[in-house]
């Protein structure tokens, strides 16, 4: 099988037979589970006719709205693989002790941490942030749509893209080996020789497009399109984290693309950028990545500390507590952690100066930090709380996340750092911010939201029960992990030797285990919820006494968002409209101008995938037919001018009367 | 930047009663684009900073580069970038004629610029100078390359324009996408004197 003819060479490059792991039992059963369920829901959509209908109203919709439920949705289904991954990896270190070499073989276990990573930060973390950017953020500034709209749908489409690579080297190949990050010399040519960095490496660059673009769009939104009277500091807090986030996207991800360039560079055309020989220098790859990573853990976290904010405010009932230090604390964020790279890597051996400066700066970082902690405080204090679900998340955020920053100034000092670098104490930092702050954050925004993206809202009871497991399952998993990095453990190995650790991975699996409740809970939230829209149905649109303007329309909103497009006079637009006796215009309606759908999104990230699994496998003439035709309908679509249409009055009139009837209904 | 306000909303009205027109964002957004681009420049200037210097016992600048060769290039593509202001001067004064004429010019620059880059490239890899050599001359193919692969998208992209220029004549729509082509070949001009002066001057200096 490893003797290819030349014409088989030239057809399929490197792909051949072997590619498929069937000596490989565990994988060879996920992709038996994964054909079964995806074959059924296929059928199921193929049976019901639905085609058609996705196709229209969703795949190809330039709706900023949709594409944000799709962006969500990529980023549950892909939450499942990767805690499918990080709940093998318990299981795997609970196991692997003394004589017992547990259930994965290395070669396997590496990819798995490799995947971990990479599918929680690049495809659910940043789907679950720019998918609720997308929701919300035109909305909130009173907006019709996003700047961009046809790029918006690109961009969603390359993230899928990336995705589905990565997915794909599940079962055709393998993934990488090299950690998340994929340092040189270890993913350079000579030691990684196999695809694995090759997917690692073009399903990054494919989504990353999607999500620089994303970032431009966002910013021209937020700076161009913004409600009348809506000056930057009246801005809703969410929408200023959005904008400091995407600012950071537009200055990080392009280092992102360029470093993983240069690393392929080195892998196809022989190059040496992180080579040991010829003069290379692999930690301008670790400055460099880092440079992109560190930016990249704030992309994630300010948006949902805008989240944070929105339902602090709301669940108490008042003004947010220092809006103008809220402002302020996250622009200084957005510029600090420009500041901070080198912290990742303080045993480079940089010297004692740079050490110092990079340790101060991140912890300087804390500054702001806490000042919206205290921020949040003080709006509880003397709130009248609700504790509906969002402020439940809210607060387990508060609580974890507080712990996992005061770890990070710990691991901020250089001589601490040097003791606890690469260690298990490292890990359980990160774990500790990013689950307790952007996914907490992401739950909290997925019900505070849901009602208005979907029109019902989602049913408490299973909401608590999946807070209740993620937040004690977090720290099960987790505190071990800190304690088993003081003790000196390192990040990434599949065995061990002491059997005195064996208990401590015992209790973090069991962590795990809650987790996995957690998931299972929300996805029967989602699930009742779903059966029982009708009574969770929201006929007002402002289902928790809202105080910016996506409250102040239909839920879900419709294709225009806003019939009128409002003024605003107060930070918190809606809850001064409310308090200033507003009442909704039922006349005078105008042709609202709106952008097409058009399939040229999907289209050309279809190719992209295309050629991105041709110059994976090297198949050459597939890769430049792909690329070709990539730049080809790119151009043809520049000469499409059919590109928008105007909803007309008695259409607007029509839905309008809906949500009047719908109103008086909710009142009487 | 500014919203606009129309004088007649009143201080306390809640909504607008006319449509609210926003201004259009695409050179805003080109230009953040063009400054996401400059990062991949200024990565690429980084790494040929720190590895510029590492010849790997190989050749060097003053042994490779022929500064007579790059003075012609470098003219071609300043060439290029006055003539494209010449044809956007012809595009405010509305005639399509000699605004094509001076596209088709720029193009012809440009493609003369990409001509002899790959020359250049031709000889030091026939030379046995070629990017595996040594990490100063991977640092060195791949930041003119890179500039060079832009050179060429802005052919194809001014082909385009130029095409569609022919069928539309100057609508908005034409004339913000070759006030957009327009900043990405000036600043590709400007990226090239910083490849000038910090790659081929001062490499011959070192």
């Amino acid at each position: 099988m490893h003797d290819q003819t030349p014409l088989m060479h030239t057809l399929f490059g490197r792909l051949t037979w072997d590619a498929v792991p069937l000596h490989e039992p565990i994988l060879l059963w996920t992709f038996v589970v994964v054909a079964l369920v995806g074959g059924s829901l296929l059928a199921a959509i193929t049976y019901h006719g639905k085609w058609g209908y996705l196709w229209r109203e969703w795949f190809t919709s330039v709706d900023h709205k949709k594409i944000g439920i799709m962006y969500i949705v990529l980023a549950v289904v892909m939450l499942l693989r990767g805690f499918a991954d990080a709940l093998m990896m318990r299981l795997q270190q609970a196991m692997a002790f003394g004589d017992s070499m547990g259930y994965l073989p290395p070669h396997h276990y590496d990819q798995i941490f490799t995947a971990h990573g990479v599918i929680m930060i690049f495809f659910v973390a940043m789907p679950l942030v720019v998918g609720l950017m997308n929701v919300v953020v035109p909305l909130q500034i009173g907006a019709r749509d996003v700047a961009f709209p046809f790029l918006n749908n690109f961009s969603f489409w390359m993230t899928v893209a990336g995705a589905v690579l990565v997915m794909m080297s599940l079962f055709v190949g393998e993934f990488a080996r090299t950690g998340w990050l994929a340092y040189p010399p270890l993913s350079g040519p000579a030691y990684s020789p196999d695809v694995g960095v090759d997917y690692y490496i073009w399903s990054l660059q494919i989504a990353g497009v999607g999500t620089l673009l994303s970032g431009v769009n966002f910013i021209v939104t937020i700076v161009k399109m913004r409600a009348p009277g809506m000056t930057l500091m009246k801005m809703p807090v969410f929408t200023w984290t959005a904008l400091c986030t995407n600012v950071l996207i537009v200055a990080a991800f392009p280092v992102l693309t360029a470093v993983l360039a240069l690393l392929s560079m080195d892998r196809y055309v022989g190059t040496n950028f992180f080579s040991n020989d010829f003069g290379g220098n692999a930690m301008m790859y670790v400055n460099l990545i880092w440079i992109w990573g560190h930016p990249e853990v704030y992309i994630l976290i300010l948006p949902v500390f805008g989240v944070f904010s929105e339902v602090v405010s709301t669940f108490c009932g008042k003004r947010l507590f220092g809006y103008t230090s809220m402002v302020y604390a996250t622009v200084v964020i957005t510029i600090l952690s420009y500041l901070v790279w080198l912290h990742h890597f303080f045993t480079m051996g940089s010297g004692a100066s740079v050490n110092s400066f990079f340790g101060i700066t991140t912890m300087i970082i804390s500054i702001p930090t806490g000042a919206k902690m205290f921020n949040w405080l003080f709006t509880m204090y003397r709130g009248r709380i609700r504790f509906e679900v969002p402020m439940l998340w809210t607060m387990g955020f508060m609580f974890t996340f507080v712990i996992g920053g005061m770890t990070g100034v710990l691991l901020a000092v250089p001589p601490a750092d040097f003791v606890l670098h690469n260690s298990l104490f490292l890990i359980a930092h990160f774990h500790n911010v990013i689950i307790g702050g952007v996914l907490f954050g992401a739950f909290a925004a997925i019900n505070f939201w849901f009602p208005k993206a979907m029109g019902f809202r989602l049913e408490p009871f299973w909401g608590k029960v999946s807070f209740w497991f993620w937040l004690s399952g977090f720290w099960f998993a987790f505190t071990p992990l800190y304690i088993l990095g003081l003790m000196g453990v390192t990040r990434r190995l599949s065995h061990f030797d002491d059997p005195s650790l064996q208990i401590w991975f015992q209790i973090a699996a069991f962590g795990a285990f809650l987790v996995l409740l957690g998931i299972l809970a929300f996805l029967m939230q989602l699930f009742v919820s779903f059966r029982n829209r009708d009574q969770l149905r929201d006929t007002t649109g402002d289902p928790w006494n809202g105080r910016t303007l996506e409250w102040s329309t239909s839920s879900p909103a419709p294709a225009y968002n806003f019939a009128f497009t409002p003024v605003v006079h107060d930070q918190d637009a809606w809850a001064d409209m409310k308090q200033r006796g507003y009442t909704r215009p039922t006349q005078g309606y105008l042709p609202i101008h709106m952008p097409k759908n058009t399939p040229a999104g999907i289209v050309l990230a279809g190719f992209a995938m295309t050629c991105g699994f041709a110059l994976i496998w090297q198949i050459w003439w597939l890769a430049i037919a792909a690329f070709v035709s990539m730049v080809a309908s790119a151009i043809i679509h520049t000469f499409n001018r059919d590109r928008d249409f105007y909803i007309q009055p008695d259409e607007v009139a029509q839905v309008e009367a809906e949500r009047t009837r719908l109103l008086a209904q909710a009142q009487g | 930047m500014s919203n606009h306000i129309t004088p007649a909303v009143n201080d306390q009205a809640f909504y607008l009663t006319e449509e609210h027109h926003v201004e259009n964002g695409t050179m805003l957004g080109f230009w953040i684009y063009l400054m996401s681009d400059c990062l991949i420049f200024a990565c690429l200037f980084a790494m040929f900073g720190v590895l510029g210097g590492n010849y790997a016992a190989g050749p060097g600048p003053k042994d490779l580069f022929d500064l007579d060769l790059v003075a012609v290039n470098t003219t071609m593509l300043l060439l290029s970038s006055i003539t494209y202001g010449f044809a956007m001067l012809e595009m405010a004064r509305n005639r399509k004629g000699a605004t094509l004429a001076w596209l088709a010019i720029t193009g012809c620059f440009g493609l003369a610029f990409v001509g002899i880059e790959l020359t250049e490239f031709h000889h030091m890899i026939a030379e046995g100078a070629g990017p595996q050599r040594s990490a100063f001359l991977s640092s060195f193919f791949t930041l003119v390359g890179t500039h060079g692969l832009h050179v060429s998208f802005g052919i194809l992209w001014l082909i385009t324009l130029m095409v569609q220029l022919t069928q539309r004549g100057f609508t908005v729509e034409m004339r913000r996408r070759l006030n957009c082509l327009s900043l990405f070949w000036h600043f590709l001009d400007l990226i090239w004197i910083g490849v000038f002066t910090f790659v081929y001057l001062m490499g011959v200096l070192r």
